[in-house]
C-alpha cells in the first residue's frame, strides 16, 4: 500500500517526505491544477528543489495537471505537462482527456495517473484510458462504497488510488459547479473551490455569518463552530428546517478501512490537503505511515494516537467513512 | 438553430411521465433525450419503456437519443449502459468515460454535457471515436462555445431551464427525510419540480433532486440567440419541468424564428420558468446571475 501525501509548499514537501510519504503531489502556481490558491504550489525552483528533495530519499513526485484546458489556454497545460516531463516529475495527475493525450503522444515515457477530477467510478471508464493512453493509475471520485471500489479493481488493470483522509467532496468530482454557479470560479476551469477572495465573514446581531460572494452559505450561534463556506457544507432552508442539507462540515477518515483496502486490491491512499500547513502533512502523514507499515507487518489495529492526531485536523473536528460505508449514501 | 429537449431530470409517476411524452410528440422540439439519467433506482418506466416511448416521438419527426445516467456505481448501471449503447435504434449521449470507451468506433453518438469536452482537442479525440455532436459543459462561455464551432462538429448548448450542478453518490431528498438512500421511499416522487433550499436568509439558492442539485432559478438564453447562431450552435437545449414545457418550446421555436422579440419571449419564459432566469454562465461569470 503507497501512500500519497499533499504539498503546497516546498516546506510541506519536506514534513511529507521525512514523515514517511511513497509519492509526494504537488502542482504549479496556476490554474492548471485543482488548488489554485494564492500563496500556494511551486514555481519551477521550487519544484527542482522539492524533486531533488524527494528523489535523494527515494520518494517519488507527481505532479497534478487536473484542470480543464481550454482553447484560449491550451498551451499553458502542455507546458505543465512538458515542464514535468522536463523536471524528471515521476508522474502527473491528469484530469482533460485529451491533454492525457497529448502527454501519452509527446512523452511516451511519462507516467499517467488519472485525476479525480477525471470522474472515472467504473472499470469502463478507467479501463478506456488504460487502454488507448496506457493511463497507470486511477483516482477514484469519493462516490463508491467499499464494495464497488473492490469491483473496480477487480475489473480493471490499472492500479486503484482511493482517497484516506481530509477535506471531503460530497458531490463527484470534476461534476460540480456548485462554486462557479455562486461565484464564477469552481475547480473544472479554475481550479479552486469557494476561493478566499469571495469568501467573507461578518459578525452580525444574529451571528457569524459566512458568505460566498454575497450568497449566504451559514450562520453561527455563539460557541458554534464556524466551518469554510463551501457550498455542499452550508445550512440550507427547505420549508421551515434550517440544516446541513447536503453534508456536515466533516473530513473523511478512512483509517480503520486500510485492511480493507489491501484485501480489495487498492494500491495507494491519498492524503487530501495541499492547501494545509506542513505541520498538517507531517502528523497526517505520520500517523498514516505508522498505519501501514502496521498493516504491512501484520499487526494493524487502529491506535488512539493516530485517531486522535488525524481528529486534530478534521473540519469541524467530525469524521466519516463517507461512501465507503453504504449508509453514508 | 434546432430546439432539443433535454433528458428528464425528475421522478414522475409513470402517467404523468407518458401525458408528458404525449404532449412533447406534438410541439415544436425537433430532438428528444430519453432515458433515466439521475438515479437507477428510479423504475417507473423500464429501460424497455424508454425505448418504446421513443417510437412515437420518432414517427412524429423527432430525432429521439438515449441518454447515458451520468454516474455509475454498481455493476448494474454498467448493464443499463451496455443495453442503451446496443440498443440498436435511436443514438446515444454519453456522459462518463465508461459509456465513451462502450461507444468506441459506433458512428453518431453525441459527447453529453458531464462529459467534460471543454477543448478542441478533445474533441477531435471524442470526434475521432465517433461522437457527431457535443453538447456544451453548462458553465462553458460563449468563447469557448464558439471555439469549439468553429471546427464544425454539431454543437448544443443548454438553454432553458433548471442547471443539473452537481450530482453525488448520496441521495439529498432522502436526507432530508432521515432515509437511506437504499430505503428511500422514493421521496423525489412527491417533488416532480425537485425540493426548494433557499438560503437562512430566505433567498432561493438550489433545488434538491435525487442525488442531483440544481439551480433555484432557471438559466435562459433566450436574448442570446443572435449570439448563439453567430457562434455557430445548432441545437437549444430545454430542461423538462413538469408544467408548462411545450409552451417554453413553442416561446422558443418562435423567437428563434423570428416571429417573437427577445423581450416578449423573455417575458413569456419568466412566466413559465420555476424561477428568476439566470445567464451568467455564458457571460464567463457566476452561474445565478443575469446579465
Amino acid at each position: 500500500m503507497e501512500l500519497v501525501c499533499p504539498a503546497g509548499s516546498l516546506p510541506a514537501l519536506r514534513a511529507a517526505v521525512d514523515h514517511g510519504a511513497d509519492w509526494v503531489y504537488l502542482g504549479l502556481r496556476d490554474a492548471t491544477n485543482a488548488r489554485n490558491f494564492p500563496g500556494l504550489n511551486f514555481d519551477e525552483a521550487a519544484l527542482a528543489e522539492g524533486l531533488a528533495h524527494a528523489h535523494a530519499r527515494g520518494r517519488k513526485v507527481l505532479m497534478a495537471v487536473n484542470t480543464y484546458p481550454q482553447a484560449a489556454n491550451w498551451s499553458r497545460w502542455t507546458a505543465a505537462v512538458d515542464r514535468a516531463a522536463r523536471l524528471g516529475a515521476d508522474a502527473i495527475i491528469v484530469a482533460d482527456a485529451g491533454l492525457i493525450a497529448h502527454a501519452h503522444r509527446a512523452h511516451p515515457q511519462l507516467e499517467l495517473h488519472l485525476s479525480v477530477q477525471g470522474s472515472a467510478t467504473s472499470y469502463e471508464a478507467i479501463n478506456f484510458f488504460h487502454e488507448r493512453f496506457g493511463v497507470k493509475r486511477a483516482v477514484l471520485p469519493r462516490v463508491l462504497s467499499l464494495q464497488q471500489v473492490e469491483l473496480v479493481a477487480k475489473r480493471t488493470p490499472a492500479q486503484i488510488e482511493v482517497f484516506g483522509f481530509g477535506g471531503l467532496c460530497v458531490m463527484v468530482e470534476g461534476r460540480c459547479t456548485l462554486s462557479a454557479y455562486a461565484c464564477g470560479e469552481a475547480p473544472n476551469l479554475s481550479g479552486a473551490c469557494s476561493p478566499a477572495h469571495a469568501v467573507r465573514w461578518k459578525e452580525t446581531a444574529a451571528g457569524l455569518e459566512s458568505r460566498l460572494n454575497g450568497v449566504l452559505i451559514d450562520r453561527y450561534a455563539k460557541g458554534e463552530r464556524a466551518a469554510y463556506p463551501t457550498v455542499c457544507k452550508g445550512r440550507y432552508a427547505a420549508d421551515n428546517d434550517i440544516y446541513y442539507a447536503f453534508e456536515e462540515p466533516t473530513s473523511l477518515n478512512t483509517l480503520e478501512l486500510l485492511p480493507e483496502f489491501a484485501r480489495i486490491g487498492v494500491r495507494a491512499v491519498k492524503i487530501e490537503g495541499r492547501q494545509r500547513s506542513p505541520a498538517y502533512v507531517a502528523q497526517v502523514t505520520r500517523a498514516w505511515r505508522e498505519a501501514i507499515d502496521a498493516l504491512e507487518a501484520g499487526r494493524f489495529a487502529p491506535r488512539a494516537e493516530w485517531q486522535q492526531a488525524l481528529a486534530r485536523h478534521a473540519e469541524g473536528s467530525q469524521t466519516t467513512l463517507g461512501a465507503f460505508s453504504r449508509p453514508w449514501k | 438553430m434546432k430546439l432539443a429537449l433535454g433528458p428528464l431530470l425528475y421522478y414522475w409517476p409513470r402517467e404523468t411521465l407518458l401525458a408528458f411524452y404525449e404532449e412533447v410528440a406534438r410541439a415544436p422540439v425537433d430532438t428528444v433525450y430519453l432515458g433515466e439519467v439521475v438515479c437507477s433506482r428510479r423504475h417507473e418506466l423500464s429501460f424497455d419503456d424508454w425505448l418504446a416511448l421513443g417510437e412515437p416521438l420518432a414517427a412524429a419527426g423527432k430525432e429521439v437519443v438515449l441518454s447515458a445516467q451520468a454516474l455509475t456505481e454498481s455493476e448494474g448501471d454498467l448493464k443499463l449502459l451496455r443495453r442503451a449503447v446496443a440498443n440498436g435504434r435511436f443514438r446515444v449521449e454519453a456522459n462518463d468515460w465508461g459509456a465513451v470507451h462502450l461507444l468506441a468506433g459506433t458512428d453518431g453518438w453525441v459527447a453529453g454535457p458531464h462529459l467534460n469536452v471543454y477543448n478542441p482537442q478533445t474533441l477531435a479525440l471524442v470526434a475521432g471515436l465517433g461522437a457527431t455532436r457535443w453538447v456544451a459543459p453548462l458553465e462553458a462561455p460563449r468563447e469557448l462555445v464558439a471555439g469549439m464551432c468553429a471546427t464544425g462538429m454539431e454543437a448544443e448548448v443548454f438553454g432553458f431551464g433548471r442547471l443539473p450542478l452537481a450530482t453525488s453518490a448520496r441521495c439529498f431528498t432522502a436526507r432530508r427525510f432521515n432515509r437511506q438512500k437504499e430505503d428511500c421511499g422514493y421521496a423525489c416522487l412527491d417533488f416532480p419540480d425537485g425540493m426548494a433550499l433557499a438560503t437562512r436568509e430566505g433567498k432561493p439558492f438550489l433545488t434538491v433532486n435525487g442525488v442531483q442539485a440544481l439551480s433555484a432559478g432557471a438559466y435562459c438564453l433566450v436574448e442570446e440567440l443572435a449570439a448563439l447562431r453567430d457562434a455557430g450552435v445548432r441545437l437549444l437545449r430545454v430542461s423538462p419541468q413538469s408544467a408548462g414545457t411545450p409552451e417554453v418550446l413553442q416561446v422558443l421555436r418562435t423567437a428563434i424564428d423570428g416571429r417573437l422579440s427577445s423581450f416578449d419571449a423573455r417575458k413569456a419564459l419568466a412566466a413559465l420558468a420555476p424561477g428568476r432566469l439566470w445567464n451568467g454562465f455564458w457571460h464567463g461569470r457566476p452561474g445565478m446571475q443575469a446579465t
